[in-house]
């Protein structure tokens, strides 16, 4: 009783000391994350700061430069292939674009992942099919093709689709991007009752501070590499990380400047003046 | 201001760095193609499994490009009877039409025209394929659902290339011939028993159409090779794929027209 209280009680995925470049730039430069069970967690920052790359790390479809990924108590890069592909069987991942095979339909794509790990007979891939489109509201558009699905049903269809196989936790990469305002509300209120219904862990990559922050239990704020600020929403708002308040409130200024570096403005214009006054080119 | 000092040697350097730069990238590429064609290979007999992937990628790379072929075919048959007739009638040779026909279709002309008519029909429609699953996410989102793209989406559409192509040049030869025949016998006067009984004399199993089958066998796996790894390869926004699709069609074309001299040399070199 012991030991499964600890197992549970320890988190479903710790990131330790991770580092990652692509190219020249630093991506990650000693991150530590843990994820707990059962809890959606949310992680955010500016466009550009490698969450999806995150997401895509713990999927083990990148490996890090330095430090380690445990999902479940697995580390992700020592995976061999097979291990890792039976490891992701327990993870569901819902793409920003929703990732739906484009030559099948909404039925099929729910289908697919059982018709490819299960030896189900015909009738019951249609009674779990159905289960999981009644899921997200879309058990009369079975029938449509991707291109006939607006941006939000197609992403309540991929989400059909990664609960397929009872996963143990969802990645969700920026779900709310490019959403209308009931769009987002359908998401927001499926993730949060998917994930208490299920008993999923759910980590949910996003930079729409408002809406993730009312369905998420634990927040990681990152930036240049660095988580800047975690905690559940209460703590954040108190956080006395300038950076983290400029971005919660959406400030313009702050930590992070609204101009870009420059020269002494000032001086950039008397350069201009002189030149025009020497004949000059600007 | 300071200003980079320039040395005699630095173009020099500089076109060296350049050459340096292209040949790393080309052996990585081609690295990567062996990796991948191995990793397709050892996917192939999982498809026994899913054949009915199989039989839909024969459809569509190999039956949707009949119409290509089989047009093709007639008109360059026509073609071949047509210049073979007015050169063999200067030395009363108009006889052996049927024979010119049929050996340079056999052996020649049917793969090597087949397959640059599927690079471009096929090889192009594969990698564009490919490639835009790539950019919106599909192969991605496959990985992440434990299936791996390789052995679903490139082992099938590689064996139905493979399995297409020698078809698609028996037919393009067999409709050639019968192009031949319409111009030679119908249009032109040459008898209609010698075009044929010449043909059955000359033409051999062993050395004529067997070796064009290994031909067209060989330009198969180059051709589907190159399309499906463009397709797997390329930067996954739309310029990438059209440059990618581009890619197809260019090395595919240069790989075939290079690779028939070779093996012509090796089949036909001796006599």
């Amino acid at each position: 009783m012991t030991y499964m209280s600890n197992v549970n009680d320890k988190p479903l995925i710790e990131i330790r000391d991770l580092h990652f470049k692509r190219g020249e730039q630093v991506i990650f430069d000693g991150v530590d994350i843990d994820i707990p069970r059962g809890k959606i967690t949310a992680i955010m920052g500016p466009s550009g700061t490698g969450k999806t790359t995150l997401l895509r790390l713990i999927g083990g479809q990148l490996r890090p430069d330095a430090g380690t990924i445990l999902v479940d108590g697995q580390e992700v890069a020592a995976l061999s292939t097979r291990e890792l592909y039976q490891l992701r069987k327990r993870m569901g991942m819902l793409f920003q674009s929703g990732a739906l095979l484009t030559d099948i339909n909404v039925y099929e794509n729910v289908a697919f992942p059982l018709r490819e790990h299960t030896e189900l007979s015909e009738s019951m891939i249609r009674s779990l099919v159905l289960v999981k489109l009644e899921a997200v509201g879309l058990r009369g558009a079975r029938h449509l093709m991707p291109s006939e699905l607006s941006g939000g049903m197609a992403r309540r269809v991929a989400l059909a689709r990664a609960i397929a196989l009872d996963p143990m936790m969802i990645l969700y990469d920026e779900p709310f991007t490019g959403q209308d305002p009931i769009s987002m509300g359908v998401l927001l209120e499926l993730i949060h009752t998917l994930n208490n219904a299920l008993g999923l862990t759910s980590i949910v990559v996003s930079h729409d501070v408002k809406e993730t922050i009312t369905i998420s239990d634990h927040i990681y704020l990152l930036s240049n590499g660095k988580v800047i600020a975690h905690g559940s929403p209460d703590e954040l708002e108190k956080s006395p990380s300038d950076w983290a308040q400029q971005f919660l409130q959406g400030l313009a200024d702050g930590p992070v400047p609204f101009h870009y570096a420059a020269n002494d403005y000032a001086e950039d214009l008397l350069v201009t003046m002189g030149k025009h006054m020497k004949g000059g080119a600007v | 201001m300071s200003e980079k000092k320039h040395s005699p040697l630095t173009p020099l350097l500089d076109w060296l760095q350049q050459l340096g730069r292209f040949c790393l990238g080309f052996f990585e590429r081609l690295g990567r193609g062996h990796l991948l064609l191995f990793h397709i290979v050892s996917g192939i007999p999982g498809l026994a499994f899913k054949w009915r992937l199989v039989v839909f990628q024969l459809y569509s790379v190999g039956v949707l490009s009949l119409l290509i072929i089989v047009v093709s075919g007639l008109f360059v048959g026509m073609v071949l009877g047509l210049q073979g007739y007015n050169t063999l009638v200067d030395f009363g040779a108009e006889e052996s039409l049927g024979t010119f026909v049929a050996l340079t279709l056999v052996r020649e002309l049917g793969p090597v025209v087949s397959a640059l008519l599927f690079a471009g029909r096929a090889g192009s429609s594969l990698t564009a394929e490919i490639g835009l699953m790539k950019a919106t996410e599909q192969l991605s989102g496959m990985e992440m659902m434990a299936v791996n793209p390789v052995k679903r989406i490139l082992a099938p559409r590689f064996l139905a290339g493979v399995l297409s192509l020698p078809l698609l040049a028996a037919i393009f030869s067999a409709i050639g011939v019968m192009g031949g025949y319409f111009v030679g016998v119908d249009l032109l006067g040459v008898d209609d028993g010698a075009y044929w009984s010449q043909m059955q004399a000359k033409v051999d199993l062993h050395d004529d159409i067997y070796n064009g089958v290994i031909k067209s066998i060989v330009f198969g796996i180059v051709v589907t090779w190159i399309a499906v790894f463009e397709g797997y390869d390329c930067t996954p926004t739309s310029e990438g794929v059209s440059r990618a699709t581009t890619r197809t069609v260019v090395h595919a074309s240069l790989a075939v027209l290079g690779l028939d001299f070779v093996l012509t040399a090796l089949m036909f070199g001796e006599g």
